[in-house]
This record gives structure tokens, sequence and C-alpha cells, in this order.
């Protein structure tokens, strides 16, 4: 600790250089965290899925729908102690880019199955006593600047024409994981107003169920009950269901690893370059150290030091900056990606790249500083 | 004015060989990560740029901003068949098909699952698609439990090559060949008879119309006559553009993410190249000022440290070139959000992206050079020669 100020000395005598360094430093990691927020943030729906609820839907996909019949012999199942279920609405207001989620929800069941919608109990009685009522998130309320009362007009795609709901409820997520950004509104609505034909059908039933150690039986015990039906039926835990969903997405975490990889090597190399430059500059100064008596273990430890702490520096930086925009600020890219929060893990994640960054930088320079041999090194510079 | 020799600066890189190729890496990898963005955006949007043609039409419901919500009845179809606008095939009838597309969950060689779009198709589908090939097998027959599979559905899910049987709607299907489309979106789809599909799937109406256009100058003709028919219903869209508005969202997202992460970085890869090339400056110091003094202008010292530095950033961007050119191999696939399935694509690498990171890479050299340049062309002489 006591060559502190030395090595701060260092790092003083080229301050241009030293702020080069811990501003490249800084972008490198600030890029990283960004990538991986993406990638977690991607994954919050996964989190954020509770292991006592499953997820019921045709064994197909999602774009076939189940008779609103199974539901009642879906509560009989042993182990099942709520049943709710819904469409995916697939609409969008105004525009087709605004396209958040909707879903029509069956209204009785839907507060039981979600504990983590939380809406103050008088607008939850305005919200179940109208037919054309809905609830908003409190993100999407704000993104666009609704108010209680207001008509919010959502032009289906799959169920054609305009439909006029009415903002009754502002609802809140109770985990920073669950989606604010969605609108939830009576599926008997909507069943009531389609086409004969399309009506008493359902896109997912959602079951709860009294333990999350049951999940396995109580879906093998739905799935088997309709094996042979014109419908069949896939169950899973809504975990299961969501990861499903960010597979579909492909391999993004592998595009987005390796563009991470990618910036955090080059700003690597640009870092060895300048410490190298560093210590070259310095061959005389180091030869005086050793003249002076410092070992040469000493003259590589602060050598490795001095780029240990410019890494750290810069990590620091990138890292606080990138946790400062996407925690406080509320920054959710466009709303391209709901949630969009940076985790702690990224930030020391972040901090520990950073010292290996600054290890492997540091490491060539201080075993080259440490082999010097002095009368050489005095001689060349004089 | 006189002009200090190029071979000054390309011995200059030359002695401080470690420096220049850490520098020279550090800017390559990032007109790498900038190209490797561009090809993955190029590759997406070119799936579906090539995917329709500008002679045929597509007929959707009215409303529906994709095939998969879409739903054309038998008699709007042959009420749109019947348009004089609808070209002949040789036999005389309409050349147009009428298609059902469902999605359908099937299981990744890896592993995990993804929706694949399931195509109906009927005997006028392949004619109106005609970079479509056949590479392998046959073409299903008309009524019996046989399917084909484009090429990359074919190397990317289980049970999917030529001979095995795969499971669909309940039912075994033979796989009995492979279609390629060069890259298309079709190259992602598994196509059956329309006519047996429509029972298996329990579906009583199509999904949409494809037809070929007479002459491509009569589309408005046309789209605005059917449109305006309200027994029908239903959007008219010219194929080429109504895949080029689905990779809109996608291809836009994947840019500016590109676009984002390069343009960031260029600014970490630029503070490398100032480092650098000031101290090749501040170790040059007595050097310059000779230079000065045996005449050379301020001017043509800038110069040459900016060359320095452009040719050092130029170097880079054909080490990021070199190493991009693998990338072209890749395949991957992701959602195309409008049909809730997989789209495989390769990625796209263009001599354009490559000349567009070459320029990158100079712009970072450029900028980066600047001030150490300016900082050798103010030096005063006197002083510079003074120097250890």
């Amino acid at each position: 600790m006591k060559f502190l100020s030395l090595i701060l000395a260092h790092l003083l005598r080229s301050k241009r250089r030293t702020f080069l360094t811990v501003s490249s430093i800084a972008i490198a990691l600030f890029l990283f965290c960004t990538l991986r927020t993406v990638m977690t943030s991607l994954d919050a729906g996964i989190r954020a899925s509770d292991e006592t609820r499953l997820v019921v839907r045709h064994a197909a996909s999602l774009v076939f729908p189940l008779p609103l019949a199974y539901r009642d012999r879906l509560a009989q199942i042993p182990g099942v102690t709520r049943v709710g279920y819904g469409n995916w609405f697939g609409g969008y207001y105004q525009d087709p880019k605004n396209n958040f989620t909707q879903f029509a929800v069956d209204v009785g069941s839907f507060f039981d199955l979600y504990p983590e919608v939380l809406l103050p109990a008088p607008e939850r009685a305005a919200f179940e006593g109208e037919r054309t009522a809905c609830i908003a998130g409190k993100a999407l309320v704000q993104k666009y600047g609704w108010k209680i009362g207001d008509q919010i007009p959502i032009t289906g795609t799959i169920f054609p024409g305009t439909w006029p709901l009415v903002l009754r409820g502002v609802f809140t997520a109770a985990t920073p994981d669950a989606d604010e950004n969605a609108i939830f509104f009576h599926w008997d609505f909507v069943n009531e107003s389609i086409p004969e034909g399309r009506r008493d059908f359902v896109g997912i039933y959602w079951l709860k169920i009294a333990s999350a150690s049951q999940a396995a039986a109580v879906s093998a015990r739905v799935d088997a009950l309709y094996e042979n039906s014109a419908r069949p039926t896939k169950t899973e835990t809504e975990k299961a269901f969501q990861a499903g969903f960010i597979s579909m997405m492909g391999n993004v975490s592998l595009l987005l690893t390796i563009l991470g990889s990618a910036i955090v090597f080059a700003i690597m190399l640009v870092t060895i370059n300048t410490m190298m430059m560093a210590a070259r500059e310095r061959t005389t100064e180091i030869a005086i150290l050793k003249t002076l008596g410092f070992s040469d273990g000493l003259v590589l430890q602060l050598v490795a030091a001095e780029s240990m702490i410019v890494s750290l520096a810069g990590g620091l930086l990138g890292c606080g900056v990138a946790m400062f925009l996407f925690r406080r600020l509320d920054f959710t890219a466009g709303g391209m990606i709901p949630n969009f929060r940076m985790l702690p893990e990224t930030f020391l994640f972040g901090l520990a790249l950073a010292l290996v960054m600054g290890l492997l930088s540091g490491a060539a320079p201080a075993f080259l500083a440490a082999r010097l041999q002095i009368a050489g090194a005095l001689r060349k510079v004089a | 004015m006189a002009r200090i020799p190029f071979i000054y600066n390309v011995r200059n890189l030359a002695v401080r060989r470690v420096s220049t190729i850490l520098t020279a890496l550090g800017i390559g990898l990032v007109a790498w990560v900038f190209i490797f963005t561009l090809a993955l955006a190029g590759g997406f949007q070119s799936a579906l740029r090539t995917t329709g043609s500008s002679e045929n039409a597509i007929v959707i419901r009215k409303g529906s901003t994709t095939e998969l919500m879409s739903s054309v009845s038998r008699e709007a179809a042959g009420a749109v068949l019947s348009q004089e606008e609808v070209a002949r095939a040789t036999d005389g009838t309409p050349l147009a098909a009428s298609e059902l597309m469902v999605v359908w969950n099937l299981p990744r060689k890896s592993g995990t699952t993804t929706n694949v779009v399931v195509r109906g198709v009927s005997p006028k589908s392949l004619l109106l698609r005609p970079k479509m090939r056949l590479v392998q097998g046959r073409m299903f027959r008309s009524g019996l439990d046989e399917v084909v599979v484009g090429s990359m559905v074919a190397s990317r899910f289980q049970n999917c090559s030529v001979g095995s049987r795969l499971k669909l709607a309940g039912r075994e299907w033979t796989v009995v060949g492979v279609l390629d489309a060069d890259g298309a979106a079709y190259d992602s789809e598994i196509w059956g008879d329309v006519e047996l599909f429509m029972p298996v799937f329990d579906r009583p109406v199509f999904q949409s119309l494809t037809l070929r256009l007479r002459d491509p100058s009569q589309f408005p003709a046309l789209k605005k006559r059917l449109e305006a028919d309200p027994r029908l219903s239903v959007e008219v869209k010219r194929e080429d553009e109504f895949y080029a508005a689905q990779s809109g969202m996608m291809a836009g997202l994947l840019r500016a993410l590109g676009l984002f992460v390069t343009s960031i970085m260029s600014l970490g890869a630029m503070f490398g190249a100032l480092n650098t090339m000031y101290a090749a400056v501040a170790s040059r110091t007595k050097e310059i000022g000779a230079l000065r003094a045996i005449g050379f202008g301020r001017g043509a010292v800038l110069a040459s440290v900016l060359f320095e530095s452009v040719l050092l950033a130029l170097l880079g961007g054909v080490i990021g070139c070199l190493l991009a050119i693998p990338v072209r191999t890749f395949t991957t696939g992701t959602m195309s959000f409008a049909t809730f399935s997989e789209l495989a694509f390769r990625f796209q690498v263009t001599p354009g992206m490559m000349l567009a990171g070459l320029g990158f890479s100079a712009a970072m050299g450029l900028i980066g050079g600047f001030f150490p340049a300016r900082r050798a062309a103010t030096m005063p002489i006197v002083e510079a020669l003074r120097q250890a």
C-alpha cells in the first residue's frame, strides 16, 4: 500500500493516456453490461413465472384454440385448485407498431391466478362490473398518457374490428420482473362479439396447483386426458412455457455472446498495447528504481498494479454508468424490451471482467520490467 | 510543397511491430463486429426480400396484418380466380394457388422446440415460385400422407430428412423431398397437399391466395376492384412488398443493435489509435524536428502522421474483412414476428459491407490520428530538436 502514491504518480505522468485507456475500458464494459442486460431482460418472463402455475395449450401451437368445455374437466383434476383462461389478443393501439401484450381473460379467476397484478379494490370492482372495461399496466399508461375513463380503441388482427375498451384501472406489478406493459380485458366481451362459429374457444388455460412438486404429475394427468382427442393439449409450468418462447427467438444469446466477447477482446488488445507503450517509455525510470534497490518482484507488482488500477477504474466507470442508465432511468430500448433492467450480478460480472483484463494486459509489460537489465537499460537511453 | 515519402510511414509502422499489430487487431475486431451485425440484418432481410415476386399478388383477409391471422373462404377464392388480370397456365386454368398455413411446434436437432410454418399448397404453388427447386427426392403426391420440406427445415429439425416419418396433426407423414428456394423464407417451411391438409388440420378456409398477374401494371386496378367488393372483404398486396414489410421490425431491431454496439465500440478503438499515434509522435519528436528543419512544412508533417494513422487503421480494416469472410457460412434462425415461427437464414456478407467496414476503419484512423498529427505539426522546431 505504501507504494500507492508511486503508482498514482506513474499514472498521472501521462494524464491523457491514462484518461484514454480508462475510457476505452469503460466503453467496453458499458457495452458488455448492455448486451448482458438485453439477455437477462429477455429472461425476465422466466424469472417472473410462478412454479405453481401451469399453462395448458393446444399441443401443436398457440395458434390453435381449445374448447371452453375443457374448463370443467380441468377443474376436477386432482391437484388443480383454480382454473383460469384467456386469449392472446394480438391487436394494436392506433398503429401496428404499438403491439404491447393484450389478453382477454376470464375476469372471475384472473386475480386469483395472478396475485402479482396489484389493483386498488374500487378499480377492480369497476373493471369487473363493466363488460367493455380494461385495466392497463402503469408503465403502459404513462407511455401513452391514458387516464381512467379514457376510451382505448384496440384494433384486432386475430379478432377483426376495432374494440372500444374503456380504461377502468391501472395495475402495478408486485415484482420487478413482471410485465407492466400489458392490458387485460373481458374474455366474455370478446366471445360474445365474434361470429358464432368461433365462439367458446380458449387460447390458454392457466391452472393453479397446490404446490410446485405436483407440477409434473398434474401436467401428465391433463395431457393424458386429452391425448386421443381431436384437440390434444400440452401442459407445462409457466416457467417452461416462457423458456419455450425464448428458445423460439433462436440463438440470440449466442449472437450477443459473440459480440460481447469480440468487444472485450478488442479493447483488451488496445489496453495491452497501451500498457506496453507506457512501460517502454519508462525503461530508464524502471532501471533507476532497480538501482535504488527495488527487487524484480516488487517492480513486477508495481507495473501489474498499475494496469489493474486502470482497468478497475474503467470497469467501475463503465459498469456504473450502465447501472445508472438501466436501473435508475427506466430505459426500455424504445419499448422493444419491456423490463429492461440491469441485474446486480451483471455489475459484479463486469468488474470481474475488468480485473481479468487488467491482469492480462499488465502481465507482459510487468514481466518485461522485472527482467530488465539495469546496465543495458541505462546505457540505451544515454 | 514537398511531401514526406509514404515509405517513411510504412517503415515506422514496421519498426513498432508489436504496437502496430495490437492496434490494428483492435480496430480490425471493431470492423469485424460492424460487418457481422450488417451481415446478420442483411441475411434476415434478404431471406424475406427474395421470397416475394413483383409479378405475383397475394390476397388476404381485410384487417389481417399477416398470413397467419388471415382467412379466405373458398367462395372468395373462386371469385378472385375469375378476374381477368390473373395469368393463365398453359392449360388455360388460372395461375394461382389457394394455400393453407398453420404453425406447428417441432423439435430442433438441438432438442429445443420451435414453431415451423406448415403450408398446404396446390399444384400451381411451385409454378408461382420459379426460384424453388427440388434438390432431393421428389414432390409429394396429392391425397397421400406425404410432405416435402424446405432445405433449412431438413438441416435443422428432427425427423425431417428424406424418408423419415414426421408427426403432424396426429398423423404420420413421410418426408419425400427437399425444396430449396435459394435462401428465401420458403426454405423454413413444410409443404403438403392443401386439399388433404384442410380436413386434417380442421381448417375450413384458406389463409391466402397467391396469383400471377397477367401484366404487373394491372395490379392497382385489380387491387381496387377486389378491395371494394364488400362480399369478399379482402386485401390485395404485391407479394414482394408483402414479404419485405414483414422484415421491417426485426431487421430494424438488428440494425439498431449493430449501430449502437459499433458506434460506441469504435470510440473505444479510436482511443486506442489516439494512444498509439500520440506515442508514435512522442518517440519521434527529434525526427519530426529534423524533418521540419530540412524544409518539410507543417502541412507535410500533418499529412504524413494522418496518413500513417489511416494506414494503420486500414490494416485493421483488412484484418476485419478477412475475419468476416467465414461469417457468410454461418446460419442462424430467429423468430419472425409475422409467422410466430422460425425463419432460418444465412448471414450475408456483401462487397458493399466490406467496403463500408474499410471506410469505417479509415474514419477511425483519421479521427484517431488528427490530434497527434496536429501536435506533430505545431511542434516548435528548435525545442523538438533539443529533445533527448
